[in-house]
């Protein structure tokens, strides 16, 4: 694939004209003073860091924060544009929700043959203590980010479903915060839906799920909080932003305990029960009593209180099993399985090495292909055909036979570019596009917008901030 | 609120409070070594360490008696946990753990005072800039106080980060008195005797009370005149009696929040009606020393009974 020739740009058209998304912001900017933006650009770093919008950075000195980088070229999406993605997304968190209710329940889809038995019950995702077991509200995955790529005009595609505990929306609202406070004048001229009332949605979505030793208390609001691992943990910015913007608690697992069938928390004035627990802590610490037994980060007995009613947890245990990337080569029949609709959004043509003729094609194209450990996340642990050398390919060749079941491949995809702001102008890299979407026995909420994450060097194709990736500010046009 | 931002907010301003009152020290340290006629004479600093409780680490260290090494020993030493820096460090890591419960100004001032003095102390601090560097260290702390004053709700939290406050502060004042009282009151001879001015108006300095004390007094100096400013004056913002009005007050409105005493709401009232009832000759007469011990024990025992009572740890 010659990603060269290929790549959409989402301001210019390949004849170099300005595509409609991009007409009002385009004339904004021919106005605009270069070394005033130049000096704005660099003022926005000292932004983020007063802030303390940082990120800790796993394998590196202890404790060090670092800066998402932040791109002062918004990517920008019309309003036609994300009717149809809106849609797209809506089904396929729907059909999420079904298929981690029916993995729990009954497997149907198993049944018809749809997905193998295997991929559940060799997985560790799959959380047997779920089983049985109806969540408060029915809702598994309150809160989900999609990933989305684009490769062409209409070609948007589902890179990556994150049904655990997807972060970055502190950055969707921290990046339009700073533009906003950057560019006011920019915001009168283009009018671009808001993302400011996230917060308020989450906690109105998660206050919805409240589980039914709620009702016994007598009280009008259900308490909710936070459970972060810690200072130290690479997403705190973002636990202690929600917790604050959602006027809830920002609890760590020593403030909690189990106190009458509750999970309480330590205040001032003795042991308060907590009815909906947004934790930021994965399935694996969350019990110590039921999971690693190493933990500290969560609460010892938390699983008996929750599927005693005493309590919610977003995302449920156990959603896993649904942004496996494993699973997700299923995704288009699983969302046909359940909503009985061809599925909107594409998925990226997926290889299962952990089947035979696969893992020959896979093993015959390295070079061609990214490929993917099924379990991992976050850019690691990956192989990225086109820019290894022979030496990695033929050492990742090696580890792939050894283990196949482990490894997924797709091919090398032209993620579709944005403009960045570089000292000597715009200059195109690849982007992708992560929304939010809340949800809650009241429906499916998506916030207009979501996370851009953009590979800063030229040519790169990883967006992930472990690995260097920049974020920016994502605009949906009012119609 | 959790029982652990009580504590986290408590603890940021206990080591703001701490990290400025310790600048305000080197301040008076260095300000007498400027003003005295030998240049060598390393004694002032020898007290600063003394006050803070930080001479034996030091000499155990093998720390050489020469001004740039103390000060540098207790501004940024990463083997001195009681450095400056660290103070500041523990101000911002707690800052970071309360995040939800202090304003966006009151932590934006407290990350952006920890950037610039971590960056300020990355690298030896000279004779040359150690007045800029205190400077400075008394202008950030003066942000947060400000950021928390103007805009931190007046309910509870707002009530232990003034605990906090003045706990330290009643501490320091208490331990640089008691260093200096052979200032005050070296001998039973004392009165009448002629005392070093410079070293009364160290100490004042080191509690920025020169001025409001010369002010006060028209100009005159005496020894039992400057004990009594520093622990009775109600005026006086670090006097143990100001101190002591503060934690009153404060944990007073946590009293009508809780609907409800606790045990530090009696052990300071005892602590405070003793402060009260006293006079500088009683003060006198039972040993400045002994005064001042009994006082720091006692302001330790509050301050475990507030941690314990409002539950800031299992």
């Amino acid at each position: 694939m010659n990603s060269q020739n290929t790549t959409y740009d989402e301001m210019h058209g390949a004849d170099g004209s300005v595509r409609s998304a991009y007409a009002g912001y385009a004339q904004w900017y021919e106005g605009q003073d270069q070394s005033w933006l130049r000096k704005q650009s660099t003022e926005a770093e000292g932004f983020f860091r007063r802030t303390g919008i940082t990120f800790n950075v796993y394998g590196n000195d202890a404790g060090e924060e670092r800066l998402i980088p932040f791109d002062m070229v918004p990517r920008i999406i019309t309003a036609d544009e994300w009717r149809k993605l809106a849609r797209g997304i809506e089904q396929r968190v729907r059909a999420l929700n079904a298929f981690l209710h029916d993995v729990y329940h009954r497997q149907e889809i198993v049944r018809a043959g749809k997905v193998p038995e295997r991929l559940l019950r060799e997985n560790d995702a799959y959380l047997p203590q779920m089983a049985g077991f109806v969540p408060p509200g029915g809702v598994y995955t309150h809160i989900v980010g999609v990933d989305l790529v684009r490769t062409g005009p209409d070609d948007f595609m589902v890179l990556e479903d994150n049904a655990r505990t997807p972060s970055g929306v502190s950055y969707m609202l921290e990046n339009r915060e700073t533009m906003m406070a950057m560019f006011p004048e920019l915001f009168s001229r283009v009018r671009v839906r808001p993302v400011s009332d996230y917060p308020r949605r989450l906690a109105r979505s998660l206050a919805a799920c409240a589980p039914p030793a709620f009702a016994a208390r007598g009280t009008d609001r259900p308490t909710v909080a936070v459970l972060t691992p810690g200072i130290y943990n690479s997403a705190y910015f973002e636990h202690a932003f929600l917790a604050d913007q959602m006027g809830a608690e920002l609890v760590e697992g020593s403030d909690l305990r189990v106190v009458d069938g509750r999970i309480a928390m330590r205040t001032t004035r003795g042991f308060e029960p907590i009815d909906v627990l947004y934790r930021r802590v994965d399935d694996e610490y969350l019990d110590p009593l039921t999971f690693n037994p190493k933990s500290v980060l969560g609460v010892p007995g938390i699983m008996d209180v929750y599927r005693a009613g005493g309590i919610t947890i977003a995302n449920a245990p156990g959603t896993g099993i649904a942004d496996d990337k494993a699973i997700y080569s299923f995704m288009p029949d699983i969302v046909e399985f359940y909503t009985g609709e061809k599925a909107i959004l594409q998925n990226v043509p997926t290889w299962r090495c952990s089947e035979a003729e696969s893992l020959a094609y896979v093993l015959d194209n390295l070079a061609d292909l990214v490929v993917k450990e099924v379990h991992g996340s976050g850019g690691y642990g990956m192989l990225i055909g086109p820019t290894s050398s022979k030496k990695e390919i033929a050492a990742f060749a090696a580890k792939l036979r050894a283990k196949p079941d482990n490894y997924i491949a797709q091919p090398t995809l032209a993620l579709s570019t944005c403009p960045i702001f570089t000292k000597s102008g715009l200059a195109p890299r690849h982007v992708d596009l992560r929304p939010f979407v809340l949800v809650s026995p009241n429906g499916v909420d998506i916030t207009p917008g979501g996370l851009t994450r953009v590979a800063l060097k030229k040519g790169s194709l990883v967006v992930n901030s472990s690995q260097g990736g920049g974020t920016k500010d994502s605009w949906v046009l009012e119609d | 609120m959790l029982g652990r931002s009580a504590y986290g907010i408590f603890w940021m301003c206990r080591y703001l409070e701490r990290a400025e009152n310790t600048a305000r020290l080197l301040e008076a340290g260095f300000r007498m070594a400027l003003t005295r006629g030998d240049r060598t004479s390393t004694d002032e600093w020898r007290s600063v360490l003394v006050t803070m409780g930080l001479d034996e680490p030091y000499f155990e260290k093998g720390g050489e008696l020469s001004p740039p090494h103390i000060f540098n020993y207790i501004l940024r030493d990463k083997d001195n946990p009681g450095s400056v820096l660290s103070m500041i460090e523990g101000a911002r890591t707690n800052a970071r753990m309360v995040r939800t419960a202090i304003t966006r100004e009151v932590w934006e001032a407290t990350n952006e005072s920890w950037m610039i003095l971590r960056d300020l102390l990355a690298r030896p601090v000279r004779e040359t800039n150690l007045g800029e560097v205190l400077g400075l260290i008394g202008r950030q702390c003066t942000y947060v106080r400000g950021a928390l004053e103007g805009t931190m709700l007046r309910n509870e939290i707002f009530n232990f980060a003034r605990i906090g406050t003045f706990l330290e502060r009643a501490d320091n004042t208490a331990r640089i008195l008691d260093v200096k009282y052979h200032v005050l009151l070296p001998s039973s001879a004392w009165v009448g005797s002629s005392l070093d001015h410079a070293q009364w108006e160290t100490l004042l300095r080191s509690v920025a009370g020169d001025r409001a004390y010369r002010w006060l007094n028209a100009g005159r100096m005496d020894a039992s005149g400057i004990a009594a400013f520093l622990i009775l004056d109600q005026r006086f913002p670090k006097s143990l009696v100001f101190c002591y009005e503060k934690l009153r007050s404060n944990m007073a409105s946590l009293a009508r929040q809780y609907d409800g005493e606790t045990r530090a709401h009696a052990l300071l009232r005892d602590a405070g009606s003793r402060l009260h009832q006293t006079t500088i000759e009683d003060i006198v007469e039972v040993g400045l020393h002994e005064f001042i011990t009994d006082f720091v024990d006692c302001n330790v025992e509050i301050a475990n009974a507030i941690s314990q009572d409002y539950r800031f740890t299992e």
